[in-house]
């Protein structure tokens, strides 16, 4: 009776080894043959893969490009760069190209890449070689220090910060950026084609800088070089001249 | 006595009670209910799209139109009897959903999808109704159209309704499911996706035996894909699955919304309940099934393929194969797949152009909150390489399409995008 139980004992037990055998080889051979198929790749989870997007205009550290137009987005406040962000998205900030690419996109998003973006800290931007004259130069300087009072102009550094690297949350660093684009930003602010929380306080310092001090204030901006730590300097660390609605107090 | 002065105060009571108060509560949550469902609905209509101004009031309308034959703009559709709907009724808004007339008779520009919104029910029109009551009224006078001769004229729509308007409730087809039926009465209702994806005329009309056959969006410079055929946006070989993802999502394991489609699933069908999408998935999975393949082979000649076909490949190398793969595979559902996907082999070029020319993201949704974007392209190649690296995703890896030239890349990087 021992010797049957134990022979038909013996092969349910192999069969119970092989089964087990069976469940633990299956998903090995399965996914084995799954590698030998070329496996669709899947895209990073990251946020810097999402955003690859922004690379070919903006660098892929955000520094900018040779394209002067195209502006360095790393380091400056995340509030500033979400602002943007939504006023591109709504068509309050005009250029097409990225009023078309933000159109559909939720504010929780745009957050997130204005963060990512901020905390960036590439290499820092050459200064640009000018070809504006040292008058010009110094009339730049001299507006973007300390502002022209008999024509109702403040200093850029008065907001911007003493190193011009902005200040946490609203408002943006002024250094590693092309003449270019900073002098087609201060149009834009003029014509309207910017336009940010009311009140609307570079539409105000747009429309009181003549033509020239445009050029000037643009050029001098551009030649100078980055500070090590580009970072904008903490909330309520300078008392602005002017209520601005892009920065709350 | 008193027994009998209780019972007949409680009797008083239960019937004051029934008759006022318990009523109103229930009359209360039916309207609640019936807006719920109103919203649920509108937003399948995407009425936001047209009504609502980008950054402007809730269907304060205003939106401009534009069409070949002029701009129109669209109505406010609030609560506010001076310029929305205030004092319309009932029967009114059925009138201009179902018979594409305002309440005084007159025609209404065939811009306001009715050739579709006549199939909605009257039950589902009273829904929508009930639900624009109860947005906040907006003062907002109409914008008078912006109309060139003769189209200012309004009776030329009575010409255009002669041509292609047809009447009526959508009719189920008893041959087919409730769920096909469901999918077929939002597709053709609601949705009025054949306003993009049938082919418009001359006169601004599609004939019904070109219905979803596919055609370029008039002003847009979109080319919207037919739903019929497989060679385009045919989903005859799709999933149900990818197709939910696709229409819900925005993104699928065969391509992503993009162009105006990116908006109605922004806007309309995110919203939609997982019943209601597969049913239309159901339904266009249908339209497509069945339709011949596409040509053998692509349209790219020989001598093209030495000249475009090595450019266009150098471009893909450096621009486009870290994301799509030197494959063509893509990492979907993130970065589509290039190989085999028939948006981009279509007849017409002009989505891949654009989509070169201008990049994209898929819309944020809640099934994809955060999508992954593509560069545009207009700022950094020339038409040479954008008409190459087009020419050259059409026709490697077994794609079929026909080689693109400079000037159509020239054309469309004209083509205002708002």
């Amino acid at each position: 009776m021992k010797a049957i139980t134990g022979k038909i004992a013996r092969p349910s037990v192999g069969r119970a080894v092989l089964r087990v055998l069976a469940v633990v080889a299956l998903p090995t051979i399965g996914s084995a043959a799954f590698a030998q198929a070329p496996q669709t790749p899947t895209a990073p989870d990251t946020i810097e893969a999402r955003v690859r997007a922004c690379a070919p205009c903006h660098g892929e550290q955000g520094q900018g490009t040779d394209n002067d137009y195209f502006p360095r987005l790393a380091g400056k406040p995340a509030g500033y760069l979400k602002n943007q962000l939504v006023a591109f998205r709504d068509g309050r900030r005009r250029y097409a190209p990225m009023n078309y690419l933000l159109e559909y996109q939720n504010e929780a998003y745009l957050q997130k890449i204005a963060e990512y973006f901020s905390a960036l800290r590439p290499p820092p931007t050459p200064p640009a070689v000018t070809d504006v004259s040292a008058a010009v130069l110094d009339r730049g300087k001299t507006l973007v220090i300390d502002g022209d009072q008999a024509h109702s102009v403040p200093a850029c550094a008065g907001c911007h910060g003493p190193k011009l690297t902005g200040m946490v949350p609203g408002i943006p660093g002024l250094v590693g950026l092309r003449a270019s684009y900073v002098s087609a930003q201060l149009g834009a602010f003029r014509y309207g084609t910017r336009t940010a929380a009311a009140p609307d306080c570079m539409q105000l310092v747009a429309a009181s800088l003549t033509e020239s001090d445009v050029t000037a204030v643009a050029a001098y901006l551009a030649s100078q070089p980055m500070p090590t730590d580009p970072s904008p300097v903490p909330q309520g660390t300078l008392a602005m001249p002017f209520a601005c609605g892009s920065e709350p107090h | 006595m008193r027994i009998d002065r209780l019972t007949s105060w409680l009797l008083f009571a239960a019937l004051f009670l029934a008759g006022l108060g318990f009523p109103a509560v229930a009359t209360a949550a039916d309207d609640h209910a019936l807006i719920v469902k109103g919203e649920y609905l509108a937003q399948a209509g995407d009425c936001i799209a047209c009504h609502t101004n980008p950054g402007g009031k809730l269907f304060a309308g205003g939106r401009a139109m534009a069409t070949p034959f002029g701009n129109i703009y669209s109505s406010n559709i609030t609560p506010d009897p001076a310029t929305g709907i205030g004092k319309w009724s009932v029967d009114d808004f059925y009138k201009t959903m179902h018979e594409g007339r305002f309440p005084d008779g007159g025609l209404i520009y065939p811009v306001m999808p009715y050739a579709s919104y006549t199939k909605v029910t009257r039950a589902d029109s009273d829904a929508i109704f009930a639900y624009l009551r109860s947005v906040p009224a907006v003062n907002q006078p109409d914008k008078p159209t912006d109309l060139q001769f003769p189209y200012d004229n309004r009776q030329l729509i009575l010409g255009w309704r002669t041509l292609y308007f047809n009447e009526g409730e959508y009719q189920p087809d008893a041959a087919k499911s409730a769920e096909w039926n469901r999918g077929a009465y939002l597709v053709g209702g609601l949705g009025h996706c054949a306003m993009c994806h049938s082919p418009i005329n001359s006169l601004g009309g599609t004939p019904e035996s070109k219905a979803f056959q596919g055609g370029l969006i008039p002003m847009q410079n979109w080319y919207a894909p037919s739903l019929t055929s497989n060679k385009e946006a045919g989903l005859g070989e799709w999933s149900i699955d990818e197709i939910v993802g696709l229409l819900r999502n925005g993104v699928s394991h065969r391509g992503a919304v993009y162009g105006p489609m990116a908006e109605v699933t922004f806007n309309s069908l995110q919203y939609l309940s997982d019943a209601d999408v597969r049913a239309m998935a159901l339904y266009l999975k249908s339209l497509a099934e069945g339709s011949p393949p596409g040509p053998e082979s692509s349209g790219v000649t020989t001598s093209e393929s030495s000249l475009l076909m090595t450019l266009g490949q150098t471009v893909y190398q450096a621009r486009c194969a870290s994301c799509h793969g030197s494959d063509g595979r893509g990492m979907p559902p993130d970065y589509p797949p290039l190989a085999g996907n028939p948006s981009i082999q279509m007849e017409s070029a002009v989505n891949p152009i654009r989509m070169v020319l201008n990049g994209g993201l898929p819309p944020g949704t809640a099934g994809n909150p955060e999508p992954y974007g593509m560069p545009p392209f207009a700022q950094t190649l020339s038409d040479d390489e954008i008409a190459a690296v087009v020419t050259y995703i059409r026709a490697a890896w077994g794609n079929r399409g026909a080689a693109v030239s400079a000037g159509q890349a020239n054309e469309l990087r004209k083509v205002p995008l708002d």
